[in-house]
């Protein structure tokens, strides 16, 4: 990491910010970690000592966010740790992630949140929020002391990867978050009914002679937590949306007025199920990979903003994980490298447009944690920046992994975008080669 | 309102496109992993399989068939695999192991028994006996069995694709057993040889298939395997035991098997795990027999001629009467001793390519020779 005692002077970029109605060609100066001007080129004076950072028409965008990560640490350091998982993070252009409680022991205390705190501040390239867990020991029997939790700087709550069957403790957990006002994540699948589907049910899974997931699994859960969230009138998020039904659910909800936000895996926008024809486990992950069709709504719905945000679920998970059977083998890949180049690609097909793509990385996923603060640009705000290129392709693989594990799909795709720099907190902490 | 269609027509193409970009670009990049599975390399699958290789490996294991009875006729020793047989020592100072990772004694004992009529010899390793339990994976395992110095892996697992998983993580060819509900090819085509030998070509000629259809891969790979010779398959069996939409596996289905029989030619029964009531799947085992089960009520409706297979262990009583199993109909021991010509015939294909094409070349070149050359229905294609 970059340390710059003195003043940054960003030249030669394009700063673009829609929740400020910025998209122009701007110079930049940051100092003491605030963005102090943001002005026409060459007009910001060169103070002597200032450090630069020239860029040829890339693109300054308010930092990214992803609200749904995994850093296993405490507990699971072979798969993955914060200093390397937040190096993956700004590798792959995000300033800020939220971790799931799902670590060895549980976050579901304050002990636990503040422990990762400690070790975001002793070795993380980013910034870290800790999610906490909703019940104690993700065991879906008694609240997890919530409180205590968010006062140590949980930022919101979730029993991720662990979905919470009791309906009765889901919506007292959703009436006790409301004293506290965090959202709490619902990892929405129906653990009966997924049972022990590996896959999506279908056509394909039977043929694949592969246990399936059936898309109701995921439906019925979603439906659950929209009734559970006009019942409380609580922030309901829901993870990783991934079947066109859950897209029609979530938007009926919406359209109610309902406090309801929902998010969506790049895997899922990009891949279906027929991946699968390969038995290899990085196509394996909970939700699963569904249809073509599934990934074509998903694609509108992000489009449109029924789907709020984008984030990764990013789930490192070593050889002894992954390399085995399918049925054996854990849920989940890497996304924090991949994310922003899959993502763009909706951009520059058209699907998307331009801004609802930056929102869907920064604004929105802000105000989920409640730190709208970090999703613009802004004289006076925080220097968490973005610099992304969105003409530059390049083969991601084990080479430009940064990540302590090696599960992704994505090894030997050629992305056409990519990011340039990565600032947090005005420090230069990845630029790209 | 002409113009938005269009607009959402567009939109809904371009979504197309992405999806099946992106995925596409996985599944290219996995192509040439997925070329190296197929056979005659390994012998994973009979979904890779063409109709000439089907036709192939049943006339190899015809003709094996063939060397097999005249050995026996030569030789005073009754004992069969030890005795001088006409069968060609294909797998001669070779090592095939058997990785059982689910229980099998016929499957297991079938494959002993082909290796061993070829000349070759195996090693057993059953789950039990290894050490996955004790947390090492697959591949370790199956690298450590391979690094003894074997030329040939009959793998069973539990697992869906762990065959297609070894292959792609051993440099010695790998023949499924039998993977998870996915695949038995080897069971297909020992079915495929029964009907064929009983029945002649399979062209028309109609395939019912009773049971757990959505948990068997019996039923997967026979299918695949009677597609690709001509027949027509139907499925029936309890709505709980029927993958949700069987027509996409390219056949027929009712939940009543009366309106199935009368037109079969072959009727498969197919075994009922008696957990499958543990896990809601079934009331009871006396209702699975009242409705499905092949009764002699039901057998006697079918046409004269028709076979009854079933790929055993038989459940007695439940899936198929005691009087039916054993009656004139079925040819389920038949079924048991096609099973090693088959399974010699897949050996020496993929264990041994080159010498197996030598003696193919040879015999066939001795039988055309002969002017009583019969053609059998397993015979050449």
């Amino acid at each position: 990491m970059t340390v710059l005692s003195g003043a940054l002077l960003i030249q030669g970029g394009r700063v673009i910010d829609p929740a400020n109605h910025l998209d122009h060609e701007k110079d930049l100066l940051i100092k003491d970690g605030k963005i102090l001007a943001i002005d026409n080129p060459g007009s910001i004076p060169v103070a002597p000592g200032s450090e630069f950072l020239k860029l040829s028409g890339q693109w300054i965008l308010p930092g990214f966010i992803d609200v749904h990560v995994h850093l296993r640490e405490p507990g699971l350091e072979y798969k993955e740790t914060i200093a390397t998982g937040t190096a993956a993070a700004v590798a792959g252009g995000f300033t800020s992630v939220a971790c799931m409680a799902n670590t060895q022991p549980v976050n579901d205390s304050a002990y636990v949140t503040t422990f990762i705190r400690e070790r975001a501040k002793e070795t993380a390239v980013c910034r870290v929020f800790p999610i906490g867990a909703v019940t104690k020991g993700l065991k879906g029997e008694e609240l997890a002391e919530i409180g205590s939790m968010i006062a140590a700087g949980a930022c919101a709550l979730s029993d991720d990867g662990m979905p919470v069957m009791n309906s009765y403790l889901m919506r007292k957990a959703l009436d006790y978050a409301k004293a506290f006002d965090v959202a709490v994540i619902s990892h929405a699948e129906d653990a009966n009914l997924v049972g022990q589907g590996v896959m999506n049910e279908g056509a394909l899974s039977n043929a694949l002679g592969l246990r399936g997931n059936p898309a109701a699994a995921e439906e019925i859960m979603v439906a659950r937590e929209i009734a559970l969230c006009r019942l409380t009138k609580a922030r309901v998020h829901i993870a990783h949306v991934s079947t066109a039904l859950a897209v029609e659910l979530i938007k009926r909800a919406k359209e109610e007025g309902l406090p309801l936000t929902a998010e969506v895996c790049p895997h899922h926008l990009v891949l279906d199920e027929t991946c699968l024809q390969t038995y290899d486990t990085n196509c394996k992950m909970a939700p699963p990979l569904r249809t073509a069709k599934d990934t074509e709504c998903l694609v509108a719905a992000l489009a449109s903003g029924v789907i709020d945000m984008i984030a990764t679920d990013h789930a490192p998970h070593g050889v002894v994980d992954k390399c085995v059977e399918f049925d054996r083998a854990s849920n989940g890949i890497l996304g924090l490298q991949t994310a922003v180049p899959l993502t763009y690609e909706l951009v520059a097909r058209g699907l998307i447009s331009r801004n609802r793509w930056i929102d869907s990385l920064t604004a929105s996923p802000a105000k989920l944690i409640n730190h709208p603060e970090l999703g613009s640009v802004r004289v006076g705000g925080g220097a968490d920046l973005t610099i992304f290129d969105s003409k530059a392709s390049w083969l991601y693989d084990q080479r430009q992994n940064v990540s302590k594990s090696s599960n992704s799909p994505f090894f030997g795709f050629k992305l056409n975008s990519k990011i340039g720099a990565t600032i947090v907190g005005g420090k230069l902490v990845y630029q790209n080669s | 309102m002409t113009e938005k269609m269009t607009e959402k027509i567009k939109e809904t193409q371009k979504g197309k496109q992405m999806a099946k970009n992106l995925s596409s670009q996985f599944l290219e990049l996995a192509k040439p992993t997925k070329q190296k599975f197929l056979f005659p390399n390994h012998f994973i699958s009979t979904q890779d399989l063409t109709r000439e290789q089907i036709l192939s490996l049943l006339n190899t294991a015809t003709l094996l068939g063939q060397a097999l009875k005249q050995g026996d006729k030569n030789s005073d020793d009754s004992q069969g695999a030890a005795g001088p047989t006409k069968l060609p020592p294909l797998l001669a100072n070779k090592t095939i192991i058997n990785l059982f990772f689910e229980n099998s004694t016929r499957t297991r004992t079938s494959f002993d028994l082909a290796v061993r009529k070829l000349g070759g010899s195996t090693l057993n390793f059953a789950s039990s006996t290894s050490s996955v339990e004790k947390g090492e994976t697959l591949v370790d395992t199956a690298k450590n069995i391979v690094a003894m110095g074997a030329h040939g892996i009959v793998v069973r697992h539990s697992s869906a694709g762990s065959p297609q998983f070894l292959a792609s993580n051993l440099e010695i060819p790998v023949i499924n057993a039998g993977d998870g509900f996915h695949e038995h090819p080897t069971q297909a085509l020992l079915d495929a040889f029964t009907m064929r030998e009983k029945l002649g070509d399979l062209a028309g000629k109609r395939v019912v298939i009773l049971g757990d259809i959505a948990h068997s891969r019996v039923a997967r790979s026979n299918i695949h395997v009677l597609k690709k010779l001509g027949a027509t398959v139907a499925v029936s069996g309890p709505p709980t035991l029927l993958p949700p939409n069987p027509e996409a596996l390219g056949v027929e289905s009712s939940f009543r098997v009366e309106s199935l029989l009368e037109s079969a030619d072959v009727v498969m029964t197919l075994r009922i795990q008696r957990e499958r009531q543990n896990k809601m799947q079934l009331p009871s085992l006396d209702e699975y027999t009242r409705f499905w089960g092949l009764t002699k009520e039901r057998a006697s409706r079918l046409k004269p001629g028709a076979i009854i297979l079933h790929p055993g262990p038989i459940n007695r009583g439940v899936e198929v009467d005691a009087e039916v199993a054993d009656g004139d109909r079925s040819v389920i021991l038949h079924q048991v001793a096609s099973g090693i010509l088959v399974r010699m015939a897949v050996l020496a294909h993929v264990c041994e390519p080159k010498g197996t094409a030598q003696w193919l070349a040879e015999v066939s070149g001795q039988s055309s020779s002969q002017s009583t050359s019969r053609s059998t229905s397993g015979g050449v294609s």
